[in-house]
């Protein structure tokens, strides 16, 4: 079985992808990173509490593998979630106010940083035990093999993550069902302040799945179009009922874990390396202006647009009011029978 | 504009803070991502970035200073091209960005919404199916395998995993029959991987399919019990209602025989714990049918907690074509006034034999099956107790925390005035389950304890 190291081919900058596409990836991800900016600063002003965990430099994992997603399929992650949220297309304006605990955000106030969910855009939430979502990533996906449609799921989690017993078990059952799940391990690095180097011996998370038969591989996850082109391979395998996918994508948190993690893990030259050399949105930026696909000014339109939505989303979730003190007893049960997500 | 830059809060629980260090002196040019002081929170001293770019324009707050509120503004930085007159605009009062932070709503003096009723709590005695209706003998077992058949009869989305459940017809053979009629798509054996495969199932449900997943016994799903509890009851509420788990976890609970102690252990009260979570505890082949049958149908998670012994007792159960039994409430099997002696599951046939047995000896025990143990029929209880003064609980759990203790604290709350003795709880004892013979039946609960009991109570 085949498990790959590098990039997925035809990943060359510029390759099969229009400048309007380009465009679209440096936005989405300029998208999140001011929206995880502005975070960050509503956190030290205390309008957000608890556990922020800020997904600042892993961008262009989710950007590119949304490229590769089609309406229908599926998507679950952990707690570092407000990414994988504003990719696939979810209000910002709802997740801030979320992270405000306010009775605008997605769930009412009532989940928070880590806990949001749509239906509207098949997106399972926001998982705040480590590990948890892969299985159930695994059921969402058995829930359209079972229906018989061709959509897939991504089930997100982290280097952490990947050494969590119900991630193996995960591995067994999705193969010996082939069920049509992408399992994305967003190797970051570190697992908080554990890097992967001092948490396993097998650091190569893609070759994990040989030994369940899985293919898999390794991407570059500071390079969108590798990341797209990866996707779009694994979705594939997925869709022609071949069963799961693993890949195992190289990316760099610059922020610590949650907002109240002083990193002294690792340097702060590691960090600025990694910003300075690798920035996945510098990258974008990079093919679109040698390429003559943008100018400056277009860029700076775009910069300025993003700006106005995150502004706008802030001031959102500064304004909507907390939820009404009933809310507590509320959602608990339900008497609503679920229609078919 | 010249902007404040501000205490942050750099930890869940930071109120102040020390401002041990500053990094950048006035005067100094400051970009997007620079650290400029370092900040020590009650748990550790973090570097603290600048998110804007410009000239530290003042210090505000010197180093050194501890008890630094957060939100206190700290230093003042000034945009390209202003100067020092920016900085007394921004030291100005009443533009602070704490007037942003809305005060927090007050909290109501009766936040709890299920005060008791001044009304007297009554047991609801309608039956559970119409009077004269056609009985038929079956064991717990086939009346759990019928559920399931019609259920998936029913609706296509309804499946059952587990392991064991297909080929081998069941460790327990509850599913018999199952794959022949419904095929390997809908009947699906797993590999032995609890964890794995009631999280799969969570996923299932999320993803609109009603999976119901079988444990070979709870015991096992102690490997599961944090998809269940983490994700399977508490999504609803975390999602703000927008999606939940419509599901049965099921399976054999509590002690078998001689399978000693990692095999014995009965969930009851440890589910029943959970809001989010239904749970049932059936005793008669009826009740097992009528309430699985409303658990695969409920749209919430449903922990259906069976028992091995009472897998192969007979009862009479109704032989309608479709009859189901509503969670909360419970069944009265024996009126009596002079004791209410309280139960659900296995505990069910120490309690009925216990008043066959006082009985005897000329006191009348009316004997309650709660049926479910979330939510719990407390009027049915109540009315009881309030009939009969005295009260005896039997359960096979554990006795610290146990449902007995529960229900005693509820008595106590809401018919204190109607109590002619103290409520005795008779559980499990606080012993793991031993495997000899001998040992074995002193740790569980018997007829006898609850006889005694109920004598206690009663001053006989």
């Amino acid at each position: 079985m085949a498990a790959r190291k590098g990039s997925a081919s035809g990943a060359k900058a510029g390759a099969n992808v229009s400048a309007d596409e380009l465009k679209s990836y440096y936005r989405d991800m300029l998208l999140i990173r001011r929206f995880e900016e502005k975070a960050g600063q509503l956190y030290g002003m205390g309008l957000i509490g608890g556990f922020c965990h800020l997904y600042i430099g892993q961008e262009a994992v989710v950007v590119g593998l949304e490229a590769a997603a089609k309406e229908g399929d599926k998507r679950v992650t952990s707690y570092r979630d407000h990414g994988h949220m504003l990719a696939c297309g979810m209000d910002p304006k709802g997740v801030m106010a979320e992270l405000t605990g306010r009775e605008g955000g997605y769930s009412k106030g009532k989940g928070g940083s880590m806990h949001m969910f749509s239906k509207e855009k098949h997106f399972y939430g926001g998982h705040g035990i480590v590990g948890a979502q892969v299985p159930i990533g695994a059921g969402l996906a058995f829930s359209d093999k079972y229906k018989g449609n061709d959509n897939v799921t991504f089930a997100y989690f982290g280097d952490g993550a990947a050494n969590q017993g119900q991630v193996a078990e995960t591995y067994n059952m999705a193969q010996l069902w082939d069920l049509p799940v992408v399992f994305v391990i967003e190797n970051n690095q570190y697992a908080m302040g554990t890097s992967v180097q001092r948490a396993t011996k097998s650091p190569d998370f893609y070759e994990r799945g040989v030994a369940y038969g899985i293919q898999g591989e390794e991407v570059d996850g500071m390079d969108v179009l590798a990341v797209k082109a990866a996707g779009e391979k694994a979705v594939a395998h997925c869709r022609a009922g071949k069963g799961p996918y693993i890949l195992e994508i190289k990316t760099y948190r610059y922020r610590g874990h949650s907002m109240s993690d002083p990193a002294k893990y690792r340097t702060r030259e590691e960090v600025q390396k990694i910003r300075e050399e690798r920035d996945a949105i510098e990258h974008v930026r990079q093919l679109l202006l040698t390429g003559k696909h943008a100018s400056e000014d277009e860029l700076k339109d775009i910069d300025k647009e993003i700006k106005g939505i995150v502004n706008e989303a802030a001031d959102f979730a500064k304004e909507s009011p907390e939820p009404a003190l009933e809310e507590l007893w509320t959602d608990i049960y339900t008497d609503v029978a679920p229609q078919n997500a | 504009m010249a902007t404040k830059i501000l205490m942050p809060a750099l930890s869940p629980t930071m109120e102040e803070g020390t401002l041990a260090k500053w990094l950048k002196k006035e005067g100094d040019t400051v970009s997007a991502g620079d650290i400029i002081a370092e900040i020590e929170t009650d748990k550790a001293t973090m570097e603290f970035e600048a998110v804007d770019e410009g000239t530290l324009g003042k210090i505000l707050v010197a180093e050194g200073t501890s008890g630094v509120k957060v939100n206190e503004p700290i230093a003042v930085l000034i945009e390209e091209g202003e100067d020092a007159s920016a900085i007394e605009e921004a030291e100005a009062p009443a533009t602070g960005e704490s007037a942003e932070t809305p005060a927090p709503a007050s909290v109501p003096a009766a936040a709890k919404a299920d005060e008791p009723a001044a009304e007297a709590p009554k047991s609801n005695a309608s039956p559970d199916w119409p009077e004269g209706t056609p009985m038929k003998t079956q064991t717990v077992r086939e009346a759990l395998r019928d559920a399931m058949a019609e259920e998936m009869r029913r609706d296509e989305s309804v499946f059952l995993m587990g392991e064991e459940v297909a080929e081998y017809q069941g460790a327990y053979k509850v599913s018999q029959g199952l794959l022949d009629e419904f095929g390997a798509k809908r009947v699906i054996d797993t590999p032995i991987t609890e964890h794995g495969f009631a999280g799969l199932g969570v996923g299932a449900a999320f993803g609109g399919l009603r999976p119901i997943v079988e444990f070979m016994t709870f015991n096992f799903a102690m490997q599961a019990i944090d998809q269940i509890i983490n994700s399977a009851a508490k999504t609803l509420y975390m999602s703000g209602g927008q999606m939940g788990a419509p599901m049965v976890f099921r399976g054999p609970n509590g002690a078998a025989a001689r399978v000693a102690a990692q095999h014995s252990q009965d969930y009851g009260a440890w589910y029943a714990q959970i809001p989010g979570l239904k749970v049932v505890q059936p005793y008669s082949a009826a009740d097992a049918k009528g309430l699985l049958k409303s658990a695969i149908r409920d749209p919430n998670p449903v922990i259906f907690l069976e028992n091995e012994i009472l897998y192969g007792r007979s009862f009479e159960v109704p032989d309608l074509e479709d009859f189901t039994i509503p969670f909360g409430k419970a069944k009265i099997w024996r009126e009596g006034a002079d004791v209410t002696i309280v139960s659900w599951g296995i505990g069910m046939s120490h309690a009925l034999e216990a008043a066959e047995k006082l009985a005897k000896e000329g006191i009348e025990a009316e004997v309650i099956d709660l049926r479910t143990l979330r939510p719990i029929d407390y009027d049915t209880v109540l009315a009881s107790v309030m009939k009969t003064n005295r009260c005896v609980t039997v359960e096979e759990g554990f006795p610290v925390a146990s449902l007995g203790n529960h229900i005693s604290a509820v008595i106590m709350e809401r018919a204190f005035d109607y109590l002619d003795a103290p409520v005795i709880n008779c559980t499990g004892k606080d012993v793991p389950m031993p495997y000899a013979a001998n040992l074995e039946k002193l740790a569980l609960v018997t007829s006898d304890e609850v006889v005694e009991a109920v004598k206690k109570v009663t001053y006989r």
